[in-house]
């Protein structure tokens, strides 16, 4: 069953976005360009469906995968960790010169 | 002082970009009014190229101004002087071309052979094909009965938001310009933060061809300026080109304003070669082997990369020989030399997901057969972002065989009979582009006709022409670009129902 850790710096970048925006969700995303990438945005702005998956919780924030994403990705534990870049679409890390990465572990299904 | 060299062309090695952009709103230059900039930098080298307007929710503000106010007189335009619009346009970006391909080439990091061959004729003929489709659009006049006749008119939505992706900076802009434009309709296009400035040269060298307000380009970060765009009341279509999780966000602020939307989010196409691929071996197979190998195209960051390789087991052995050997010959290195086939990936943080790919594949115990790691080409390209072109051989339930990497890697697994093939093809979340080589004209239709994906390319791939419908089944997206049916994605639909009858009905 896949589950969701973030790594120290992950954890310091969402204390950073928490204290500008307020709580935050992520979703992870798939598809190109982005694609793969941790989005997380504001409480309340995107909306989570009924079929999402909460995979866990880091630095307090709901962790979020689309259903059919999930089936395709639940032989792996996601680590959630943070490289220089600037990219991220709508995501609270945009525009920090750094942005959150997911990172994969093997686990058991 | 911004924008205010010319662009003469003085070759590939020269870095083509004036020092500062600012936005280009209402036919002029317009300083972003928190008056912030952020510092462009080429994947070529990671050095810095320039500083760009970071623009936010104010500047959004002030394009739509200048749309709006230009969207009535634009829309009332002819469809000819719309039309001859769009050929003013594709004539000057052909006679530039050269310059904006070297632009391209520098934003981006793709090889100066691609833009030259690719990007750039590609983006030319698309306003072409789009002057073309406008002058051919009909509408229609139906006749309801002896007196009462439906008339049915295109017109234009009015204004629409564009958010373009970084893989393809120009010629992605191009694909959404040409149809929006041709309907009639007034842009604010917001290029991606990594890839923002060769739009800009494209912008400066076509000012005078349309009137002030009808094409305009914020630049910025996706947060701050991309979505005050694709969540604004102002606009009456978005279109987006990207990931799935912004691609729901888009559509939920377009379902909070009631708008249509069109996405293109990515896929993860296979490319099926059955066994009669390798019968001869001749032109066919050598062409085939190609088709293998286009998985490198672009670095890889092509929404239809052919990143799953399904190959009949009989043959395996046979076609992977020489398919190894064409990626092994594939020559990377500085994208501005012209023999480089293969150059940088857009971004630093692109190439930390590709080289994540890479830990989650060999975790998954899936075989690397070349590549694997990143380039170092020496020099000032050290501080580039290159990635040797990777095979990965594994089996279709692995992480590198369902989710698109955007990198020159693919993920090769075989098949035993045309039902498995066709069962792995269709096990995948998305559906935008697929493969299919065999000789056999019944076994292209059929599977042809079975792969849910929007783009079968049959016998060949990579192919983009104007007039070949081009979008997504699954969760690829919505709508079909690069054809004149993107014209209906732009346009409203009136209808006057006329009656000639001088008779009431005869109800009241």
């Amino acid at each position: 069953m896949s589950t969701v850790t973030a790594t120290p710096e992950a954890l310091q970048l969402i204390d950073e976005i928490v204290a500008d925006h307020g709580p935050v969700l992520f979703h992870q995303s798939g598809g190109c360009c982005d694609g793969s990438s941790p989005m997380c945005y504001p409480q309340g702005d995107f909306r989570i469906g009924d079929r999402d998956v909460k995979l866990g919780e880091i630095g307090g924030a709901p962790f979020y995968i689309s259903a059919t994403q999930y089936e395709a990705w639940k032989h792996t534990d996601l680590i959630i960790d943070v490289v220089a870049g600037r990219g991220g679409m709508f995501s609270l890390d945009n525009g920090r010169e750094k942005r959150f990465l997911t990172r994969s572990q093997i686990c058991e299904i | 002082m911004p924008n205010d060299q010319t662009h003469e062309f003085k070759g590939v090695g020269v870095m083509p970009f004036a020092a500062r952009y600012d936005n280009f709103i209402g036919g002029e230059w317009v300083a972003p009014k928190s008056g912030k900039y952020f510092t462009n930098t080429t994947p070529i080298t990671g050095a810095a190229i320039g500083e760009i307007a970071r623009s936010n929710a104010d500047d959004i503000e002030a394009a739509l101004d200048a749309a709006h106010k230009a969207k009535d007189a634009w829309g009332r335009t002819s469809t000819t002087e719309r039309s001859n619009a769009l050929l003013r346009i594709a004539d000057r970006m052909e006679q530039n071309l050269q310059l904006l391909a070297t632009a391209e080439t520098w934003d981006n990091g793709k090889p100066i052979r691609e833009t030259m061959a690719a990007d750039l004729p590609l983006a030319v003929d698309h306003f072409r094909y789009f002057a073309g489709v406008l002058r051919a659009q009909e509408g229609g006049i139906s006749e309801i009965d002896n007196d009462t006749i439906a008339y049915h008119f295109h017109e234009p939505l009015g204004v629409v938001g564009q958010i373009i992706p970084w893989n393809f900076p120009l010629l992605m802009a191009c694909w959404k310009l040409a149809p929006a434009l041709a309907a009639g309709n007034c842009v604010v296009l917001k290029p991606a933060e990594q890839t923002p400035a060769t739009i800009m040269i494209f912008a400066e060298l076509i000012a005078d061809i349309l009137p002030p307000g009808v094409l305009n380009v914020v630049n910025g970060f996706g947060l701050e300026a991309g979505k005050p765009l694709a969540s604004n009341p102002r606009i009456a279509k978005i279109a987006f080109t990207g990931e799935t999780t912004t691609g729901r966000l888009i559509m939920q602020y377009a379902s909070e304003n009631l708008i249509p939307v069109t996405l293109e989010l990515g896929g993860k196409s296979p490319n099926i070669f059955h066994e009669d691929v390798c019968r001869e071996d001749d032109d066919f197979f050598d062409k085939a082997i190609e088709g293998f190998v286009m998985f490198a195209l672009n670095q890889g960051e092509v929404c239809t990369c052919p990143s799953r390789a399904l190959i009949h087991e009989k043959i395996y052995d046979q076609f992977m020989e020489k398919a190894l050997k064409r990626v092994e010959a594939i020559v990377q290195g500085d994208p501005r030399h012209e023999a480089t086939m293969i150059g940088a990936q857009a971004s630093s943080e692109q190439k930390e997901k590709i080289l994540s790919y890479f830990d989650i594949g060999r975790k998954e115990g899936a075989e690397i057969l070349t590549g694997g790691e990143t380039a170092d080409h020496g020099g000032e390209l050290s501080g580039g972002y290159y990635i040797k072109p990777t095979v990965f051989k594994g089996h279709n339930k692995m992480r590198v065989f369902q989710e698109e990497i955007f990198g020159p890697v693919v993920s090769v697994t075989t098949f035993k009979d045309q039902d498995e093939a066709l069962s792995i093809a269709n096990d995948t979340l998305y559906g935008l582009g697929a493969g299919l080589w065999s000789r056999d004209a019944n076994t292209c239709y059929r599977f042809g006709r079975a792969i849910q994906a929007g783009r079968v390319w049959t016998n060949c791939y990579h192919a983009y022409p104007a007039h070949a419908a081009f979008g997504g089944y699954k969760q690829s997206g919505i709508g079909r670009e690069n054809h004149r049916m993107m014209l209906d994605h732009y346009q409203q639909t009136k209808n006057m129902l006329v009656s000639y009858s001088p008779k009431k009905l005869g109800f009241f």
